[in-house]
This record gives structure tokens, C-alpha cells and sequence, in this order.
């Protein structure tokens, strides 16, 4: 007999509960976890180019102006400060991830989400920002930009 | 055929038994809506529901038209401007509903909360209105980006973000609620199931229990009111309240239909995702409050970083707004509290302060 099986206090009522209830939530978990794990999105190949070669030329960037370009997936902006430098920084703003441009007026690295500056180094100076800009190592090769994550 | 059924034709006695019309009656003939100094405010809730319904409908007809992808969705909206016949007015139709819906859902609140309607037993219809109105707030959110445009795109960049700056939790957080590590074409679709889908879902299930809730407690008479021995006089719902309800709900048809008319939706550029933000991006302006306190935070608070403290400022907010049943005990004796009333009149001078800053002080300085 099945009864004599199990604890001497359960009996078939209880037995059946446990069973229902117990089928219940394997059957709640069995639903829940395919879609919890569905929903996660799956992870992308991160860009794990270091370095990137760009289509303006030296010549084309303008004195105490900035612009934006494509490093791997992520952008970043290249700015020619009125000292004649050239220099590159990652574009996403620490704060909350905009983009940053550069004003040619205060000649700062500036987003325009929440009113942040950073310097020419890339350093934040003034707005929310909590962090600095990652600087990148800017090469010109003859009218070539070429663009190196630091090491 | 009982003799107060004669005065019903066949169909309403053939209804009756089988739908028991005859007890809705009952019910509508027993509700009633107390008259006081007060009553005015009872309309927004039903202004709200009406312009619900409304999202509803244009939403249906938008889905029409509308394609869920970062390559067709400001195309498809911009030919539903442009190339669809009164598509330029569904559109503006929902947009400005929408707007005017989260107005009227603040009146509401904000109303219910300084006539302590929430107190006894109706705690629980506070907390799904509470419930609703964040549900609200993420409609727009979620619906703000669908036209792929550029302020859509970084508003949000920004408010997919704020979970992220939470620590353990948060980059993953950020993950699921974007579908990968940047917005992209996979958050538009993640952002339109919720949309069309999932909020609609929960919301209606929300104000079926926020709706029989009111229905079994009638509506709140505020204590000042019952102290003063008032609110006793009263008008039943059916047809006077609910007559006096449509002259609310055709009032708010008609801002609307001149708001779509003479301002309709606009559509900007398109989103591009290697562009920086434009100058003077902002969120909606039921937002704008909370973006412009994270605009004036510094980038440090007691060594936390401030937009950290910020964002867990208006979760606690947040929180304390769905608990106040909870914490206002004197109201609950039946004593009178002017502390609540201070708190509720603080909450909306600061939103409105924050809102006109954000809307006056200049982008660039």
C-alpha cells in the first residue's frame, strides 16, 4: 500500500497537495526560466579593433573644431584644438552615455544631455560628469589619421 | 412575467435572464455621487479613463501603418505624415492624448492626495493609481522612441542609462532593458512589444482593479468636508453624474482636436546613432523635472556619484508617494494633518519650479 510508504502523518490529501503543488511550481519554473533567459539579449562580438585608420585627412579638419567618427561599434570624436593638436577621445559621455561634440566658443569636449564640459584632455571640469573621457593616441602618416586605442 | 418587467420589452426580459439585468439595474440606481464644494475634482479621473480609450483606438490605427525596425520606423511614420490620409491626425491625436492624459492623471492624483481620498478603506485604490501612473510614465517613455528621431534616440540613451549607474546590478540591468549594450534597432523592437503589448496588458487589468475598487467604495468625501456635517447631499450617478462626466470628457475631446489640428506631432530627424546629442535635447515634459535635477547635480555628492543619489532621490520619492495611506496616521484617527497637504503642495512647487527651469534656463551656458 502507498500509504504505508510515507510518513505516518501525511495522508492522502496531503499527499496529493504536495504532489499538485509541487507539479505546479516545476511546471511555474519549467515556463520561467526558457523565458527569463530569453530575454536577456545573447552577447555580441565586442569590436576589438585597436586601431582605426579615418577617412577625413588632416588637412580637412579645421582649426578649433571637432568631429565625430566610427571606432569599431563605439563613437569617438576628433578634436583639433586651437593649440594646432590633433586629438581623440572616446564620444560617450560618462555621465549617461550621449554624445559629446565639440564647442568651438569655450573650446571644450561638451554634451549637450545634461550640460557637461571636459577639457582638452579630456578631463571633466565642470556638469555632471563623473569620470574623464578615455583619450586615444592620435598618429598623422603623411595625410593619413590613424587612430590607437592607448596600450 | 413579473409586473415590473412589463414596462421592459421581450428583449430586455430575454437579456435579463440570461445577463441578470435586473441586478445591474439595482446597482446603477444605488450609485450615488455625494455634491460638496469639492466635487469638481471627481471629474479627472474619468477624463483620464476617456482619453485612455483614445490612445487605445489611435493606437490601433497607428500599428497599422507603423514598422517596428531602426531602418523602416521613422520612414513608416513619416509616411504616415506625409502619404496617409489623416495619418498626420491619428498621430497627432495620440501624441497629444497622451500628453493630456498624464495631465489629467496628475490633477487626479494630486487632487486625491489633498482631499485624502486615499485614507480607509481605500489604501489599495491609491496604490493602484499610484501603480497606474507609473505604468503611464512608461508608456510614454517606452512610445517616445518608436519614431526613431534624434531627441527620441538620446532620450533614450539617457533614461535606458539610469539603471546602469546602479552598482552590481545595474550594467545588467541596462542589457536587458536596451536587448545589448547600446540602444540599437533591438531596444526599438524591445521598446514596441512593451508598448503595444505588455503595458496595455497590465494596465488593463490595473484599472479593472482600480475601477471596482471606486465602484465598491463610492467616491471619497474629503474629512474636511464631514466634519462640517457636509457632503450628505448627493446625485445619483446614472444619468446626472455620468451626463455631467461627458461634458468633461467632450471638453478634453475639444482641447484635443484643436491641439492635433493646430500643432501636430512633429517628427524631427532621423536617429543616428554616431552624431553627437543635438543642443538643447529634452525629455517629455512630464520628465523634464527630474532631467533637469540631474542636469544641476553635481558630478559628486558626499563621494557617491551624484546622478546615483538623484535617481535613488526620486525612486525614495516615488516610494513615499505610494506609501502615504501608510504613513498618514492622523488622517487615518480621523484628525486633520496639514503636514501631508505641505508635503503635497512642496512635491508639485518643486516639479513645477524644475519643469519651468528646464524649459527657461539656457542649453548652452
Amino acid at each position: 500500500m502507498p500509504e504505508e510508504t510515507l510518513q505516518p502523518n501525511m495522508d492522502r490529501r496531503n499527499f496529493l497537495n504536495w504532489f499538485l503543488g509541487t507539479a505546479a511550481g516545476a511546471f511555474l519554473v519549467s515556463v520561467l526560466y526558457p523565458v527569463s533567459r530569453y530575454l536577456i539579449p545573447p552577447k555580441v562580438e565586442e569590436s576589438t579593433a585597436r586601431s582605426v585608420m579615418l577617412s577625413i585627412k588632416p588637412v580637412d579638419v579645421k582649426l578649433n573644431s571637432g568631429q565625430i567618427f566610427r571606432f569599431g561599434n563605439q563613437p569617438a570624436i576628433l578634436v583639433h584644438t586651437p593649440a594646432g593638436e590633433l586629438k581623440a577621445f572616446s564620444a560617450v559621455c560618462t555621465h549617461l552615455s550621449c554624445i559629446v561634440q565639440y564647442r568651438s566658443d569655450v573650446s571644450h569636449i561638451w554634451c549637450a544631455c545634461h550640460n557637461g564640459h571636459y577639457d582638452l584632455n579630456g578631463k571633466n571640469i565642470a556638469g555632471p560628469p563623473p569620470k574623464p573621457l578615455d583619450e586615444y593616441v592620435v598618429n598623422v602618416k603623411g595625410d593619413q589619421i590613424v587612430v590607437n586605442k592607448k596600450a | 412575467m413579473e409586473p415590473q418587467d412589463a414596462k421592459h420589452g421581450k428583449l430586455w426580459t430575454w437579456l435579463d435572464e440570461r445577463v441578470g439585468l435586473k441586478e445591474l439595474d439595482k446597482l446603477a440606481k444605488k450609485k450615488q455621487v455625494p455634491v460638496h464644494r469639492h466635487s469638481v475634482w471627481y471629474y479627472f479621473g474619468g477624463m483620464t479613463l476617456f482619453l485612455f480609450t483614445i490612445q487605445v483606438a489611435t493606437g490601433i490605427l497607428l500599428l497599422l501603418y507603423y514598422r517596428p525596425s531602426s531602418g523602416e520606423a521613422y520612414e513608416s511614420v513619416q509616411f504616415l505624415m506625409t502619404e496617409v490620409q489623416f495619418g498626420w491626425l491619428v498621430r497627432s491625436l495620440h501624441a497629444w492624448s497622451a500628453n493630456l492624459m498624464i495631465f489629467t492623471l496628475f490633477v487626479h492624483l494630486f487632487s486625491t492626495l489633498m482631499l485624502r481620498a486615499y485614507r480607509r478603506p481605500r489604501e489599495l485604490t491609491w496604490l493602484s493609481g499610484a501603480g497606474l501612473m507609473a505604468l503611464t510614465m512608461a508608456f510614454g517613455f517606452t512610445g517616445y522612441l518608436l519614431p526613431w528621431n534624434k531627441l527620441a534616440f538620446f532620450a533614450t540613451s539617457v533614461g535606458t542609462d539610469i539603471p546602469g549607474v546602479f552598482p552590481v546590478v545595474g550594467p545588467f540591468l541596462r542589457r536587458l532593458l536596451r536587448g545589448g549594450d547600446e540602444v540599437t534597432g533591438a531596444t526599438l523592437t524591445r521598446f514596441y512589444g512593451i508598448h503595444v503589448a505588455v503595458l496595455p496588458l497590465i494596465v488593463t487589468l490595473l484599472l479593472g482593479l482600480h475601477l471596482f475598487f471606486v465602484q465598491k467604495h463610492g467616491m471619497s468625501v474629503p474629512p474636511e468636508v464631514e466634519r462640517e456635517g457636509g457632503g450628505k447631499r448627493v446625485m445619483p450617478f446614472l444619468p446626472n453624474f455620468l451626463l455631467r462626466d461627458a461634458v468633461g470628457w467632450l471638453a478634453a475631446l475639444g482641447v484635443l482636436a484643436a491641439l492635433a489640428a493646430f500643432y501636430p506631432a512633429e517628427l524631427g530627424e532621423k536617429a543616428d546613432p554616431f552624431q553627437p546629442a543635438p543642443i538643447g535635447i529634452k525629455p517629455e515634459w512630464y520628465f523634464m523635472f527630474m532631467f533637469q535635477t540631474l542636469k544641476l547635480l553635481p558630478s559628486h555628492i558626499l563621494g557617491i556619484e551624484g546622478e546615483l543619489v538623484g535617481i535613488l532621490a526620486f525612486g525614495l520619492g516615488g516610494a513615499f508617494l505610494a506609501a502615504i495611506p501608510f504613513l498618514d496616521r492622523r488622517t487615518a484617527r480621523g484628525e486633520t494633518n496639514r503636514l501631508f497637504s505641505w508635503i503635497a503642495l512642496a512635491i508639485i512647487l518643486y516639479m513645477l519650479v524644475l519643469t519651468y527651469l528646464g524649459y527657461t534656463m539656457s542649453a548652452t551656458k
